[in-house]
């Protein structure tokens, strides 16, 4: 599919990932505004004061974007009760961007009114104007050409901040690019990079058009000076407006499913929400695509209700406890330990366990009659093997695996995960390492050779959600209890596959799945609407 | 000839009411240069006093202790009979014109707008600034038809000064400071502007301090000039006493003055 027949495929989201994106740049800049050039100002009046926070502002720029994200996130600074920062959304990212945009426009106005011509400003002065009188009827008219480009600036950096704020389920044209990104699909992470590139490109071209208007001393110029201290008092009202918006609270009774940011979580929380859906009548909010252990922090945070978590992760990368081989004692470690620590309840495995799986090509199994790990180990003298970087350094990965299955091979090649399967297919490696439910493994017909030592942990996919929406909604534990065993590894294959291999929407491969299940009927999907 | 009579008859005719006074009047940088030390002056209502110096004499600086854009650090300097530190700096500006060599006019505000910024602040209604900046366009010799709406940037540096002139004038302030007002025009405009300064001088009977480095301006326009040297006042008198004074710096100045346009004169 090209980029052109996606964006008018897509067209609305397209717009709507697209406004969703300006409305961050707009509230950004905005409130970046409204902080920075009074701070700007006060700078021209206490310049003892100048170095310290541009250094502030210096150091704020340097830091990537995804670490102030991570540092934002966990904060949960409250302001008369309405939570500041922290947790995921557009509120978190809102405050990194300011945060970015701020530099710029500060050192703008404090360079700009310094470098009014001296001589005006004596003139201003032994014409017996006040401090007052001297900022706003001469310094800050004179240096608004400078202070615009200072907005200009800050403006470009936030059209492409703010794609990373994706990341944190902020919405805008980054969905696009991190979706792109998970899948492999160059289309998808243009769909989003383009957008985002036309609008800084545009942005750019306005503001320094004004900039430009704006510094003739001319009567059009005046005109055009009017017109610029209106569009900022609009974007300042608009940036008032967003953080009224964002600030509000959480209004709605609505259930928030969150996910992890990659094609599986997606389906299980389209699966999540759409049994919600059908048989609760509750409303849902779908809040995915959350990276690294946001999910988790979300949860406990209360911004989201639910979502599906593995046991082995929840053991080592949350609890970091000592991995078990046993799925049941994983299971009841996490469960008591989640209920007392996080107040959050896990429910029934859905019935798949996503974890290493060690790969090999069908023919190789049939004709070597490999079934189990330790059958591999024993013919794999002259065997190559493929394994990701993730594999190679983890603590459950392959120096521990090497040593339980005595496994020495010809050749080990350090590849991308994403590559390993093409290099098996291809016959340049005879053994992979790649993720149990992976819908290439159906696809290319490999054979995931069984764990008969059980050297992986389990990493089984459970439902979790917060013991407080549990209480308040009980008939939500009901349904989602009934999704126990719903999945077997091979369904979660075929899952995957048709989302990543066919590019067919989750919601839509989830609602087929749920229907062949009889999990819902028409009739459910009927009243929903 | 005639300019460098009139001093002596104007200073007899005038008012003898102090208008400006210094006062053992000594300026030091934090760093301790010392830019005019004891200085002692008075400046009478009507009257037209000329700071006459090289680059860096103090004369800038003796002026701006009068609208205390810099406070003296010995000594006082009184404005009306009232110590400058007494006065509010604000009102005590607004009573005094101010004009400087690079003319400080706004470049964001038309030729109007910046001569009616002084009745602006003083809370002017907006129809008596628009008269009153036309009355002193005229004043100065330029068209309100054709300059009200120009901005400075479209003006020329004669132009520009004389809209500067206009402005200092706006709210009628009883004392005008002119710092090097003509010192950046060609040798034509600035002849024919001191004329005309002149003219306007004697029909506005303001009390004004004019610095320059210009011999030939401060005999042209001063009814006393003050020959300031290193931060001190070395000369004090009518334009005729430097002429006839044996002070090297005056005999300096003085041999700056052609001997074909001092011919008859009263040396």
């Amino acid at each position: 599919m090209s980029l052109l027949e996606f964006l008018l495929r897509n067209h609305q989201e397209v717009v709507a990932l697209t406004l969703e994106h300006l409305f961050l740049v707009a509230v950004s800049t905005g409130i970046a505004i409204l902080i920075g050039v009074p701070l700007g100002i006060l700078l021209t009046r206490k310049p003892s004061l100048s170095k310290p926070i541009l250094g502030v502002a210096n150091i704020m720029q340097t830091v990537p974007s995804l670490a102030l994200f991570g540092f934002l996130i966990p904060l949960n600074l409250y302001l008369f009760h309405v939570k500041i920062v922290g947790g995921i959304g557009a509120r978190t990212a809102i405050v990194a961007l300011v945060l970015y945009a701020l530099l710029p426009i500060i050192r703008n106005t404090f360079t700009g009114i310094n470098g009014v011509d001296p001589a005006i400003r004596e003139a201003g002065r032994g014409m017996g104007m006040t401090d007052r009188q001297l900022l706003f009827q001469v310094e800050l008219p004179l240096a608004l050409g400078v202070i615009l480009a200072g907005v200009r600036v800050a403006t470009v950096i936030c059209v492409g901040t703010a794609t990373i704020a994706a990341a944190i389920d902020a919405g805008g044209l980054g969905r696009y690019i991190f979706r792109g990104l998970r899948m492999n699909d160059n289309v998808l992470i243009l769909a989003g990079a383009v957008p985002a590139a036309l609008i800084a490109v545009a942005a750019d071209l306005i503001l320094g058009y004004a900039e430009r208007a704006i510094r003739v001393g001319n009567t059009a110029g005046k005109r055009f000076k009017k017109i610029i201290w209106a569009s900022g008092g609009a974007i300042a009202v608009l940036a008032i407006a967003g953080v009224l918006f964002f600030y509000s609270g959480k209004t709605s009774d609505r259930i928030a499913v969150g996910s992890k940011d990659f094609t599986e979580q997606i389906i299980l929380g389209e699966l999540l929400a759409q049994a919600i859906e059908a048989k609760t009548g509750l409303q849902v909010e779908r809040r995915f695509d959350l990276g690294g252990t946001l999910a988790h922090e979300a949860l406990v945070a209360g911004e989201i209700d639910t979502y599906v978590e593995y046991t082995g992760t929840a053991l080592l990368a949350i609890l970091k406890g000592r991995p078990s081989a046993d799925p049941e004692e994983v299971h009841r470690r996490v469960k008591s330990d989640y209920a007392s620590r996080f107040k959050v309840e896990w429910l029934e495995p859905l019935g798949f366990n996503n974890t290493f799986a060690i790969l090999v090509r069908g023919e190789d199994a049939r004709k070597l009659n490999l079934k189990t790990i330790s059958d591999a180990a024993r013919v794999s003298a002259q065997w190559r093997a493929g394994f990701g970087q993730d594999f190679m350094s983890r603590p459950d990965g392959y120096p521990g695996f090497a040593q339980v299955y005595g496994f020495h091979f010809q050749e080990i090649r350090e590849m991308d995960l994403s590559l390993t399967y093409r290099a098996l297919v291809d016959r340049q490696v005879d053994l992979i390492a790649g993720n149990s439910t992976d819908g290439l493994i159906s696809h290319y017909r490999l054979v995931q050779l069984d764990d008969d030592r059980r050297y992986f942990p389990p990493y089984d996919a459970v439902p979790v959600v917060r013991q407080a929406t549990l209480e308040k909604h009980p008939e939500l534990g009901e349904v989602l209890r009934k999704l126990g065993g719903i999945l077997t590894v091979e369904e979660m294959r075929q899952l995957n596959y048709r989302v990543d291999g066919e590019k067919r929407q989750a919601k839509d491969v989830v609602r087929e799945f749920l229907l062949q299940k009889g999990f819902i009927s028409e009739k459910d999907l009927a009243q929903q609407k | 000839m005639e300019c460098l009579a009139r001093g002596v008859l104007d200073t007899n005719a005038m008012d003898s009411e102090k208008s400006i006074e210094f006062q053992h009047v000594s300026f030091r940088l934090p760093d301790g240069r010392t830019l005019l030390s004891d200085l002692t002056l008075e400046v009478h209502r009507g009257e037209t006093l000329v700071l006459l110096g090289r680059s860096g004499s103090g004369k800038t600086t003796t002026m701006k202790l009068i609208n205390r854009l810099i406070d003296p650090t010995e000594g006082q300097v009184k404005v009306d009979g009232k110590p400058t530190l007494e006065w509010d700096p604000i009102q005590l500006r607004r009573r005094i014109g101010y004009v400087i060599q690079e003319v400080g006019l706004f470049p964001h505000l038309s030729v109007e707008e910046n001569i009616g910024v002084v009745p602006r602040l003083e809370g002017w209604e907006a129809d008596r600034i628009k008269a009153r900046a036309r009355t002193l366009l005229t004043t100065v010799g330029l068209d309100p038809d054709r300059f009200a709406a120009r901005f400075p940037a479209e003006l020329s540096g004669g132009q520009r000064q004389r809209v500067g002139v206009a402005r200092a004038l706006a709210a009628d302030p009883p004392v005008m400071l002119l710092d090097e007002p003509f010192g950046a025009l060609d040798p034509i405009t600035r002849r024919d502007i001191q004329q005309e300064f002149r003219t306007l001088q004697e029909r506005l009977q303001k009390t004004l301090v004019f610095v320059t480095h210009d011999v030939r301006e401060a005999l042209l326009l001063a009814h006393r000039i003050g020959l300031v040297k290193d931060g001190k006042m070395v000369l004090l008198g009518p334009p005729s006493d430097l002429l006839q004074s044996k002070d090297p710096e005056a005999r300096a100045f003085a041999a700056c003055v052609s001997d074909g346009e001092l011919s008859g004169s009263p040396v």
